[in-house]
This record gives structure tokens, sequence and C-alpha cells, in this order.
């Protein structure tokens, strides 16, 4: 499939669309926009699967305290905004320790080894604290929201990740982790004594380091993780699958700032490189593109020189204090140069990632930043609007 | 409490996007400039300190910037390497290939490890004293938390073994206020003020580490007090017969988007600092409009922080 020439048409044919993208640039509003573009444009059931985010957005979409429920926004809410919904707009978020401990009670042969897993300090650690893991979570729930056929589209916001692309390998990692020779070799004495001769060096080095009582540990939590290894392993492939699936494409969310597009760039070429399909890239909150003018720069220097004329002009018509007016404009000059200084180069950079994906949709910042849903509504129309 | 220029061991996190590297880069420059030897290290590997101080590839061997730190980037299985030659007199020269696919299953398995390797390798800086200080550009703030609570996580789960003996001085280190300090770089908006209040939060309750003082990047300067402003209003609504060329909406638009922003911000400050504990500096890093990034802006950056940390 070639890639959609709009984000209309992104919604129309796609049935998973991935936001990613570094931290910080607006990844889950953006995707709470396209959902909420879906839900205006199209007839079809729409879910946002958000993994963290802002109070007030949560607030807004109603995800507050509701765990790992889908909550649906009803149309009465909807037209409180100005909203029309064709079709309805869901949400949900991720709840991290209860996707995972769902997913070990679904994958363990019997409750006995269920309750070890669940009660295993190891365990515990691994999912409570450790972020990692939240990647290959993420990406099971898609899953199994995806295979429960409810939606028509399903809008995800990806993980803050150390790196974005973590979520991407984790099913890949997840797969290998099982079938990793390192684990049988650590689990087979455990089986039965037979401690292969390879596995010498590295349990000799491991217990010098480690202490035998914590590789003990950790043997027998893995061990009874190798249980549910023929589940986890199938699992993986599919949510890799998923990935890249002609059904599924990827929205790389990004500011126009030099870092984040540093990372962005990163991530299109590394999407590219594992055939995945990217639908667009979104440089969120950019600057009036009037400041970028060379006009403007001009006018603010006009604006400055003749700052008192025009004051008096202002003052007279507008019943205004001469001085105030005239510090007003001036004030008013500077901040254009200073901040067309910053569109400008916001602009240059545009340009060079003009053909960096297929899509690439500019989104204004907007008055204010966006925390409900009618700057939800809004953005959905400027994403919308994008050819 | 130690100022946060004389600490030894700074770990400069935040949320993505708010600008820590740029920070970190600023704060390692500031304490080069004054006389310090100083060795800034990135902890998540993608380049973006080097980027600050315009070097190429850098990597776990420290590279000098003439009259400023050195900058090095963390890498677990070198850290290993170096560990266990210097710590245990394990050679692994030439060896390393099948020991790091081990140490990638421990590191797995064993939740910690990677992150001790990490903090260890800084605290065994601190404690060769090569050099004065040392300004770490630290991981995010989801994940900061496993990094500074990692020896002690360790030391929960090894009960024996050479790793369990060596987390002891870590943990001196890292818990002496004197020493060691977290600094936490936000930006004035909602997300990034959030998970600053809950992290410094976390890491007083959770750790004994110290948060040393939070710096808030990309503050904007007020445009117009209250009085300027409704001049401001009553002209933009007014516009037509005083202002009305189409060439001046660029000028107006640049004076109601700083406005709007500086207001926001505003705010997000005023929530910052009140639910921030009392006596803890709050820093604030004005919005730097000419460069963004480069050796120029991690100047300006370093200077701005010596008139604030003064």
């Amino acid at each position: 499939m070639t890639a959609p020439s709009s984000v209309r048409r992104l919604v129309e044919t796609r049935e998973i669309l991935l936001c990613c993208g570094p931290g910080g640039v607006g990844k889950t509003t953006i995707a709470a926009s396209i959902a909420m573009l879906a839900a205006t444009t199209t007839p079809g059931r729409v879910l946002v699967l958000t993994i963290d985010p802002a109070k007030r957005l949560a607030d807004a979409l109603g995800l507050e305290g509701i765990g790992n429920d889908v909550v649906r926004i009803d149309d009465e809410t909807l037209a409180g905004v100005g909203a029309v919904p064709r079709g309805e707009l869901h949400c949900a978020m991720l709840d991290m320790k209860r996707s995972w401990d769902d997913l070990i009670r679904r994958h363990a042969p019997d409750a006995p080894t269920a309750r070890r897993i669940l009660s295993n300090p190891l365990y515990q650690n691994i999912t409570g604290r450790f972020v990692q893991s939240h990647d290959y979570i993420a990406m099971e729930r898609l899953h199994e929201l995806h295979a429960t056929g409810e939606w028509d589209l399903i809008v995800v916001d990806t993980p803050p990740t150390r790196n974005a692309l973590d979520f991407l390998d984790a099913p890949a990692r997840m797969e290998e982790f099982f079938s990793s020779r390192l684990l049988r070799w650590l689990i087979a004495p455990a089986r039965g004594g037979l401690l292969g001769l390879a596995a010498r060096p590295f349990t000799q080095i491991a217990d010098r380091i480690l202490g035998t009582q914590f590789l003990e540990d950790i043997t027998e939590f893995f061990l009874s993780l190798q249980s549910m290894y023929g589940g986890f392993v199938e699992r993986a492939r599919a949510v890799s699958r998923l990935l890249s699936d002609e059904r599924t494409s990827f929205v790389v969310v990004a500011t126009p700032e030099p870092t984040p597009l540093r990372e962005a760039d990163f991530f299109l070429k590394e999407l590219a490189s594992r055939r995945y399909e990217v639908g667009a890239l979104v440089l969120n909150r950019a600057l009036p593109s009037s400041l970028a003018l060379p006009a403007t720069e001009v006018a603010a220097e006009a604006m400055a020189a003749d700052a008192e004329e025009i004051s008096k002009v202002a003052a007279r018509e507008l019943d205004l204090d001469v001085e105030a007016a005239t510090r007003v404009l001036r004030t008013a000059a500077s901040a254009a140069r200073e901040w067309s200084v910053v569109a400008r180069r916001e602009a240059a950079a545009r340009e060079r990632m003009a053909s960096a994906a297929p899509l690439v949709v500019t989104v204004p910042s907007l008055d204010g930043e966006v925390g409900d849903l009618e700057g939800i509504l809004a953005l959905s129309g400027v994403l919308g609007s994008a050819a | 409490m130690t100022s946060l220029l004389e600490r030894r061991l700074l770990f400069v996190t935040g949320k993505g996007g708010v600008g820590k590297t740029t920070i970190a880069a600023g704060l390692a420059w500031l304490l080069a400039t004054r006389g310090k030897r100083v060795l800034a290290c990135e902890v998540d590997a993608k380049g973006d300190l080097a980027a600050a101080f315009e070097l190429g590839n850098v990597g776990f061997d420290p590279v000098e910037v003439p009259g400023g730190p050195f900058v090095m980037s963390m890498d677990t299985e070198a850290s290993l390497r170096e560990y266990l030659r210097l710590q245990l007199r394990i050679p692994v020269i030439g060896r390393i290939g099948p020991l790091a696919s081990a140490f990638d299953f421990v590191a797995a398995a064993a939740p910690g490890v990677r992150e001790i390797l990490t903090v260890g390798k800084l605290c065994y800086e601190v404690r060769e004293r090569r050099y004065d200080a040392i300004v770490v550009d630290a991981a995010a703030t989801g994940h900061v938390l496993g990094h500074l609570t990692a020896p002690q996580a360790i030391n929960d789960l090894v009960k024996v073994g050479l790793i369990r003996s060596q987390t002891d001085w870590m943990l001196d280190i890292l818990n002496d206020a004197t020493t060691t300090g977290v600094v936490v770089v936000a930006t004035p908006e909602e997300m990034p003020v959030a998970e600053t209040i809950e992290l410094v939060d976390a890491i007083r309750t959770t750790t004994h580490v110290d948060v040393a003082g939070v710096v808030v990047n990309r503050t904007l300067p007020e445009l117009f007090g209250v009085r300027d402003e409704a001049v401001f209003t009553a002209i933009a609504a007014a516009r037509p017969g005083v202002l009305d060329e189409a060439r001046f909406d660029g000028v107006f638009d640049a004076a109601r988007h700083a406005t709007a922003r500086r207001r926001i911000a505003a705010e997000h400050v005023t929530i910052l600092r009140a639910a921030l504990p009392e006596g803890l500096p709050l820093v604030l890093q004005p919005y730097l409009f000419t460069r963004a990034e480069g050796r120029r802006a991690t100047r300006q950056v370093a200077t701005s922080l010596a008139g604030e940390l003064s």
C-alpha cells in the first residue's frame, strides 16, 4: 500500500496508527487529536490508547482513575465542545502493572505457577520499577485490543522509552530472551543437575560476582516463566506481525527544534529499515508562519523606529497614553524580532524535513496548552485540513 | 546545605525534551571555566551531550573539550570490563564476546545490574578523584530512580558475592549530600512540572540521595506589565486605521504568542514553586532565542547559570 496523502485518508484506511517520537513533543495530544479526527469524519468506532497522559488531558478524556478499562466519550460531551461525531470516540489508558499481571495469569499453565510468579520479588521488581518492561506490555495490549475486533481504528500513544525504538524491538527481544541458550543453561541444573560444560565459565563468573543465592533466585524465577514460553513467544510473534501489517502505520511526532528533529530523523530511518510504513511526520507546536516572513522583520524594525509617530495616532484614536503606547509597540517589535529568529530556524528545519516522510504536517502551537477536548478538537481540525 | 556547584557528583535529570542535556552541558562548562577538572557523562548514549560540545562520536574514553570539561558516553559493557579488571582482577581482554552475552542475560534477568554498572562507574570516578566534579546527563525522570536506587536494590536482592561488597561504598558516596546531588530540569509546561514535582518527592521518599536544585529551562521574560498588556490588547483589537497594514500581522502575532506563552509559563512556575520543598534552589534559565544548541548555546547557558547560582 502506498502511504496516504492526508491524515484524513490515513484514518480512513488504517486500523492501527502508532504515534511515536521523542519525549515532550505532544505525542499524547496528537494521538488524541487523530482519534478525534477519525471519530468526527468517519462512522467508525475509534479508540485512543494513551500511555501516560497529563492529568488535565486524562481528566478531559475521562481517564482519571479508571485503570485498564475503556471509556467512551459520549456524544453529548463531544457536542458540548462543538464536535459533531460521526463515529464513536473511546479512550483507554495503559496500566502497566495490571497488564503484566493479566498477561501472567493468561499464560501460566496453572494457578499455582501464576501465584508463584506474581509473588516473586524479581517479578515485582521487573514490572514495577524498570520501565523497559513497559515497551513490551504496550505492544501486547495493542495486540489484545486489536484482536477483539471491536475497533475500526486504534490510535496508540507509544510509551516514553530510553530509546524511541525500544518498543519496536520489544516483541523480538522477548522471544530472543525466552529462546536464549543462556536461559536454558541457567535453568538446566535446576532441571536435574544436567549442567553442561559450556555453562561452567559463565556460572563461575556469575557466581563470583552475584553470589549463589541470587543465582538460585533468578533460576527459580525463570524456571517458572519458562513454563509460559510457548504462549509468550507466539504472542510476541503476533505482535511483531501486527506492526508490519499493511493496516498499521506510524505517525512520527516531533517539534521543529534541533534535538527532537534529530531523534525523529533517526526514528524515520529505523522504521524504514524495518520496512514499517510511515504514514506521516507531524511537526507539532510550530510558531505562526507569519513570523518567519522577511516582511515581518522589516515591519518590526519600522514599528520600532516609528513607534512614537504611530503611537500618537493610536493614542488619539483609542484614547491611550502616548508614552505607554510607544513602549508597548517597541516591546511588541522586539518580541517579533526575537521570535522571528526562532521561526526562521524552524522554517529551515521544516524545509530539511520536507521529504523525510511521504506526508509532513505542520501543526502550529495554539494559544495556550492543549489540555481539554476543545483543544483536541481544534488540533484535529488542523490535522484534518492538512493535505 | 552544600551549594550545587560545590558537589562532586551531579545527576542532571528531567522529563524527555526539557533540555536536560543542555543544562548538564552548561553546568559542566561553568564548573570547568572556574578551573575545575570536570567530567561530563551522558548516560543514555544518544549523542546529545557530544552535540552540545560539538564533538563527534564520543565513547567510554573521555574526550577533552578545550577550555571545557572532559566528555564521555556511558557504555555498560565497557564499564563491566573495567570493573572486572580493576575490582575483581578478572582479566577479560579479548573474551568480552561471550561474557557480554552472558552479561546481557544477567542484566535482563536481574533488575539493577545494568544500572549498577552505570552508577558504579560514576561513583568509581568520584572515589578515584581524577576529576573535581562529575556532571551526569542522567536518564530521564522515568528511569533515573532505577539508577539512584540500584545499589540499594542490589543490596536487598543479592545477599552475598562480590557485587554485594561493592555496593556499600557506592551508597556512601550517593547518600552524602555534600558530595552528590540531583538536579531536576523542567520547562514551564504542565507535564514537565508535574513530573518534576513527582520526581523530587520520589527521590526524597525512596532514596537517601539529596536533591540539589531544580532548573526551569526556557523561561520567558515578562513582555508587558498588566497596564501595558491592556494597551497592547486595545491597539491589537483596533488596528484598522492605525496599523492596518498586513505587514504588521507578524509583529502582532509574535507579541500575542510571546504574551500567551509567558502567561502560561508563569502559571506553571508558580505551581512548581509552591509544590517544591522549602529551601530547595529553583533556578530560572531563560529561553535562548539566537542559538538552540552547540557550544555557543552551552556557553550562554553556563553564563546565565553562573549568574543564578552565585
